[in-house]
């Protein structure tokens, strides 16, 4: 909806006359629907640039939202929301610093007792209507980017590749193994593999949840991979309800070792490699 | 197939994306959990559900879900509704095979999903989507 030429040059009209007690005003509405989460300065500071933006705007002639004009508008709202998206408030406490504004201007109206005053204030209170919506539509796609990035972080987070022993490297998995999480799993693994030069490594599932076909198949994958550069893979923390869960399937692990726990797994690798029988070696020399 | 008694009301969500599918299984969690439902049978019906919806994803084009709490006089349980209008399986035998697989899989999901849960039954057609049900009891 927007204002025609003469409405938005009232809306100009009653903002800038009334200038500090709409502020003020405003200011004092918003605080209370924040819970003193927002300093009192800060809220006037963003009250009176949104003021200044529609008083700049309104001012020009007809007022409409979408308009190349209120592109400074658009853009005073759109940084509102995305700093309370930012700073955890909720969408409507973010859209209320707006709605707000429909408070002040219903109290001003009363006190002038213009003829044109209803008229004018169902105008002013779609306008606003508007302006909230485009506050709500800004903080969704914040905190929207906000998750992906989160979502992206959780990926790289979440699969390290540790080194356990001398030629031993271990990955705990945590989580659901999806398709993309699996890719990132076997490409870090392979490339520690190379880098670090271990022969073996140990997969601890410790931390997944449920281990489908699909979970199943990612690791069998992975398993044969690392085969192929020529390392060894230990599948560890099988706990019993997994073990039985992957027994039903009917899922087989073939010729791979599979342990219960992850120090099952490096003692088994230490077993391999000869280290635990040198260490017993050297303590009968001793 | 007995289904038993309903309890409550059965909770549904849709599957159309790999994120559905992990909902479906926390939703299938929290069900088996409030049944009492032991360790293993848990991880059983969470391993099916995760199978049975993927399958309802990939080879159905998306579907929806439905979580029951159902009652059969003496034990509760939990059943799962899968439901999806896509292209059916043309032969069911050869489909519930162990090692049979048309999408690059293991072959071991349907065929594997009837042997974690105490029912399993499964309707389809060619062109009429398919609607698998399947429960598990408490012990």
């Amino acid at each position: 909806m927007a204002l025609s030429a003469e409405e938005s040059g009232r809306l100009a009209g009653l903002l800038t006359s009334h200038d500090d007690q709409v502020t003020q005003r405003w200011t004092e509405i918003v605080t209370g629907s924040l819970r003193g989460r927002l300093s009192q300065a800060e809220l006037r500071r963003q009250v009176q640039e949104l003021h200044r933006a529609i008083v700049t705007v309104s001012e020009q002639g007809d007022l409409d939202l979408e308009s190349e004009r209120a592109a400074e508008l658009r853009a005073v709202l759109a940084e509102l929301s995305q700093g309370r998206a930012r700073q955890g408030f909720s969408a409507t406490e973010t859209a209320v610093s707006v709605f707000a504004l429909k408070e002040v201007l219903l109290e001003l109206l009363d006190a002038e007792q213009n003829p044109t005053a209803l008229r004018d204030y169902v105008a002013f209170s779609s306008l606003i209507d508007e302006m909230g919506l485009f506050t709500f539509e800004s903080f969704v796609r914040t905190r929207e980017s906000l998750i992906a990035d989160q979502a992206e972080q959780l990926l790289e987070l979440s699969t390290p590749v540790v080194k356990l022993w001398e030629g031993v490297v271990a990955v705990p998995l945590v989580g659901t193994l999806d398709s993309a999480r699996a890719q990132v799993v076997m490409e870090r693994l392979l490339q520690t593999l190379v880098d670090t030069g271990s022969p073996y490594a140990i997969i601890d599932i410790t931390g997944v949840p449920a281990v489908d076909t699909q979970v199943a198949q990612h690791i069998l994958k992975t398993v044969v991979a690392a085969r192929l550069m020529g390392a060894d893979c230990i599948i560890s923390g099988i706990r019993p309800q997994i073990a039985q869960t992957i027994v039903a399937l009917g899922i087989e692990f073939g010729d791979i070792a599979t342990k219960a726990s992850l120090a099952d797994a490096l003692r088994h690798v230490l077993r391999l490699t000869g280290v635990e029988t040198s260490r017993r070696a050297s303590r009968r020399e001793a | 197939m007995t289904t038993g008694l309903e309890l409550g009301q059965p909770q549904a969500q849709a599957i159309h994306s790999d994120e559905d599918v992990v909902r479906v299984r926390q939703l299938v969690r929290t069900v088996a959990v409030a049944v009492k439902l032991s360790l293993v049978d848990q991880t059983k019906l969470v391993t099916a559900a995760s199978e049975l919806a993927r399958n309802t994803l990939v080879y159905g084009g998306g579907g929806t879900v439905e979580v029951a709490t159902v009652d059969n006089g003496r034990r509760r349980g939990v059943r799962i509704i899968f439901a999806d209008t896509g292209p059916g399986i043309p032969d069911l035998d050869l489909a519930l095979t162990d090692g049979y697989t048309t999408g690059g899989g293991l072959g071991l999901g349907l065929s594997g999903a009837r042997r974690l849960v105490d029912e399993f039954d499964i309707r389809t057609a060619p062109d009429a989507g398919t609607t698998v049900t399947v429960i598990k009891w408490s012990r």
